[in-house]
């Protein structure tokens, strides 16, 4: 029932931020049309931010607790973080080639970005590695509290050091009226995204533990 | 130009629609491999109970 209503939200978010972005938002006029890219990228990355938040939270508490739900959380809000990451840089990196010239360039919120997704990837590396379901919920959870780093180094590179990324034009009042709705809109959008994709993560992987101790309850 | 960067601009969002549609896809197939796994078990522990 949670699932259908996250669901159904989600569908009208979306569609709303879609509405917002292709048709009621005006085209910047320094960059043009490709700035519409902002309205999703910027989601995206927040809500990555979010999602590894999750997991610094969950490990910690999984370390203090070491109940596994905690560790159901921390991984299935790690993945769906890395998800969202993966569609961060291939979006910034489509960016970047009509306005830098270039897919790539190692600055230091793109290298920051690769290094979080990099953290990530190494987070389920170390769990595939690890057969012992209590040492791999343990080490992942060292993983999960030291990555998170990382996500404050992203968010003030280009603050920090001299950058070819944008700067805080959200803080700093560079968007209109419009902009700052239809990006707030998208934001919400992802935001409930994420809940959506993580609660049914959550979910299946609490199925598959009790699948498998029934299993080995009745020595299947 | 403005032509060209409007090709950039719906690559961006296919990217991010396949990229979500493809995780959700390997959420439902998880989804299905646990309600196979839920069937087998029924059949185990009713085979059990007959026995």
């Amino acid at each position: 029932m949670r699932s259908r209503i996250l669901l159904g939200v989600t569908t009208l978010l979306m569609l709303a931020a879609l509405y917002m972005v292709f048709i009621y938002v005006p085209t910047e006029a320094e960059t043009g049309v490709i700035q519409r890219i902002f309205y999703f990228h910027v989601p995206l990355a927040w809500v990555a931010f979010l999602a590894f938040l999750v997991v610094f939270v969950a490990s910690i508490r999984y370390l203090w607790k070491r109940d596994k739900k905690w560790d159901f959380i921390a991984s299935s809000s790690a993945e769906v973080g890395l998800v969202f990451t993966t569609l961060v840089l291939i979006t910034g990196s489509i960016w970047a080639r009509p306005t830098w010239g270039a897919w790539w360039v190692w600055d230091s919120r793109l290298t920051s970005s690769l290094v979080l997704w990099l953290i990530y990837l190494a987070y389920f590396i170390v769990r595939s590695y690890i057969g012992e379901e209590e040492r791999r919920a343990r080490f992942a959870a060292v993983v999960g509290v030291i990555g998170f780093i990382d996500v404050p180094i992203v968010a003030l590179a280009i603050t920090l050091w001299r950058t070819q990324h944008p700067g805080p034009v959200i803080f700093e009042g560079g968007l209109s009226g419009e902009m700052m709705a239809t990006l707030m809109v998208a934001i919400t959008a992802f935001t409930v995204l994420y809940f959506l994709l993580f609660t049914e993560r959550v979910s299946i992987k609490k199925d598959e533990d009790e699948i498998r101790r029934l299993r080995a309850s009745i020595g299947g | 130009m403005m032509e060209d960067n409007l090709g950039y601009l719906l690559a961006a969002f296919a990217v991010i629609w396949v990229g979500v549609l493809a995780y959700v896809l390997f959420l439902a197939q998880k989804q299905r491999q646990l309600r196979r796994d839920i069937d087998r078990l029924k059949g185990m522990i009713k085979k059990e109970g007959q026995s």
